[in-house]
Formats: structure tokens, C-alpha cells, sequence
């Protein structure tokens, strides 16, 4: 644990956090803009897993395992997302939510 | 000594995330949230999980942020500004989220957590013993399924990259930027010539 710091204040800041990364993805219409905001969100959760392991369960190893977890599945997801972002930059020259309407190809 | 350096990391973290979601250039939005990252990688040195911190600071500082940049470089002109959500979007957005943090704070406080004073540190070598352990708790087959997914993701993100080659290049229609922008220098040339 961390001397002298709660585990309320820190799931506080992760909310915060969270509720950003979701604003975010709200309020934008571009794809890497809205991946930037999934990235955001997944981070704050990982400090959820990591913290709570610290704070309520320190000789365990659960949580700190779920976040490598966490990071790797994420890194796979962001390789893909770039993949089919720059794809379909190639097929309509443009990375906006409003024109993106077909899958196919 | 602690509290203060949680404090300036915390508001750091919640600044440029600010900043990340709602900067209307592109490329710093991502330099934010490189900043966001490294402040969780010293949240993690601050619970003195040492190879969490190096795992942010490789994968995500080294390895998605530069993904992301490569992205936003091969996908955008350097200059061109994002469009701003309508206001009245924004506003209800901001509300709604506002509204989710108030009971995600009002549960958080009303839990009691039976908070351990222990101090225990966990080393490298633990994590290793337990993702690649085959006894009750063990993490090993989560562990190859993870590998195995990593893999998939390489080759598919390979091939969807690269396209389809020759199937549908004749029927598509060429991009239109690629196109027009030399025929427009060719014709102001022209007309310099002329008027020369």
C-alpha cells in the first residue's frame, strides 16, 4: 500500500478517469480520437485491478495478473483497430464515424 | 512525502486527459495522453509493483503511443484541425458523465474497505511463478491462450493492412486529392506562362 493515501482517493481519481475516457468517446467522430478515449478507459480499470490487489489482498497475485492480461489483450486490439483504420483511409480517404458505412472491403 | 507526489500525479493525469479527449489537434491529443500514461506507470511504481510500471512504460509509452502516431501521420495532414461536437451535445455529454461519476463516488465512499496495513512486496519472480504455474490458481492456460491471441492479432492486422491485392483496384475510384492537386498546379503554371 501506499503510506498515507486511501484506497478511496485512488478509485476517486480512476473514476474520473474513466468518466473522461467516456466523454471522449461520446463527443468524438474520429476513429483514432475515439481509440485514444478506449485506451483512457482501459487504463483507469487496470489501476482498479492493480490497486484493489494492493490494498484489500497484498498476498495474492490475482489482480496484478488480470492487468497483464488487460495489457496485452489491449495492445492486440489497438494493432487491429490502427490495421483497419489505415484500410479503410486507403478505400475512402477519410477516418470520420459519419462516413464510415460499409465493412465490406 | 507520498501524498504529494499522488497528488501532483493525479493532477497531471486528470489534466492531460482533459486535454487528450478535447485538444483539436491530433497529434498533441495523442502527446497527452502519453503524459496520462506515464503518470499510471508512476502510480504503479508508488505501489511498488516495479514490473507493472516497466510493462506500462514499454507497452504503452513505447509501443501503442508510437502505433498511434504512425496512425494519425500516415491518416492525417499535420494541420488540419478535428471538428467540435455539436455544444449541446457536449453539454449533455458532460452532464451524463457527471451524473455516472456521482454514483460511481456515492458507492465508493459508502463501502466500507477493510483496508491491510501488510506491506508485502511481490517480485518479478512471483508473477512469473504464478502465470506459469499448473496448479489450483495457476495462470498457464490463460496464459498460452493470451500467446496464442497475439499471434492471430499479428497476422490478421497483417493482412488487413495490406488489402486485398488487384481483386477491386479497377472497379474503385482513385482518390480524389491524389488526383486533382497536380492538374491544378499544371493549369496555374499555364496561366503564369501566359501572363508572362
Amino acid at each position: 500500500m501506499i503510506p498515507g493515501i486511501s484506497i478511496t482517493e485512488i478509485l476517486t481519481l480512476t473514476s474520473i478517469l474513466f468518466f473522461i475516457g467516456i466523454y471522449g468517446f461520446m463527443t468524438r467522430t474520429n476513429l483514432i480520437s475515439m481509440l485514444i478515449s478506449v485506451e483512457i478507459i482501459l487504463n483507469s480499470t487496470v489501476i482498479n485491478f492493480v490497486v484493489i490487489n494492493k490494498y484489500l489482498y497484498p498476498e495474492l497475485l490475482q489482480g496484478v495478473v488480470y492487468a497483464i492480461f488487460i495489457i496485452a489483450v489491449a495492445a492486440a486490439e489497438t494493432a487491429l483497430a490502427v490495421a483497419i483504420i489505415i484500410n479503410l483511409y486507403k478505400q475512402i480517404s477519410s477516418v470520420d464515424v459519419k462516413e464510415t458505412e460499409t465493412l465490406k472491403h | 512525502m507520498e501524498k504529494y507526489i499522488f497528488y501532483v500525479l493525479a493532477l497531471i493525469m486528470i489534466i492531460s486527459a482533459i486535454a487528450s479527449v478535447s485538444s483539436r489537434k491530433m497529434l498533441r491529443s495523442v502527446v497527452y495522453l502519453l503524459f496520462t500514461l506515464i503518470g499510471i506507470a508512476g502510480i504503479y511504481f508508488m505501489a511498488d509493483y516495479n514490473f507493472l510500471a516497466a510493462i506500462q512504460l514499454t507497452v504503452y509509452a513505447g509501443g501503442i503511443i508510437v502505433l498511434i502516431i504512425f496512425s494519425v501521420l500516415l491518416v492525417h495532414h499535420i494541420d488540419m484541425e478535428l471538428e467540435v461536437a455539436k455544444r449541446s451535445r457536449r453539454i449533455i455529454t458532460g452532464l451524463i458523465c457527471l451524473i455516472g461519476l456521482g454514483i460511481f463516488l456515492t458507492t465508493i465512499y459508502s463501502h466500507p474497505f477493510v483496508e491491510t496495513t501488510t506491506a508485502v512486496t511481490t517480485t518479478t519472480a512471483d508473477i512469473g511463478f504464478a502465470l506459469l504455474s499448473t496448479e489450483a490458481g495457476g495462470f498457464i492456460l490463460p496464459f498460452e491462450v493470451i500467446s496464442i491471441l497475439l499471434l492471430a492479432v499479428m497476422i490478421g492486422a497483417i493482412i488487413i493492412a495490406k488489402g486485398e491485392d488487384g481483386t477491386d483496384d479497377q472497379t474503385k475510384e482513385p482518390p480524389l486529392l491524389k488526383q486533382e492537386k497536380p492538374v491544378e498546379k499544371k493549369e496555374e503554371l499555364l496561366e503564369k506562362e501566359v501572363v508572362v
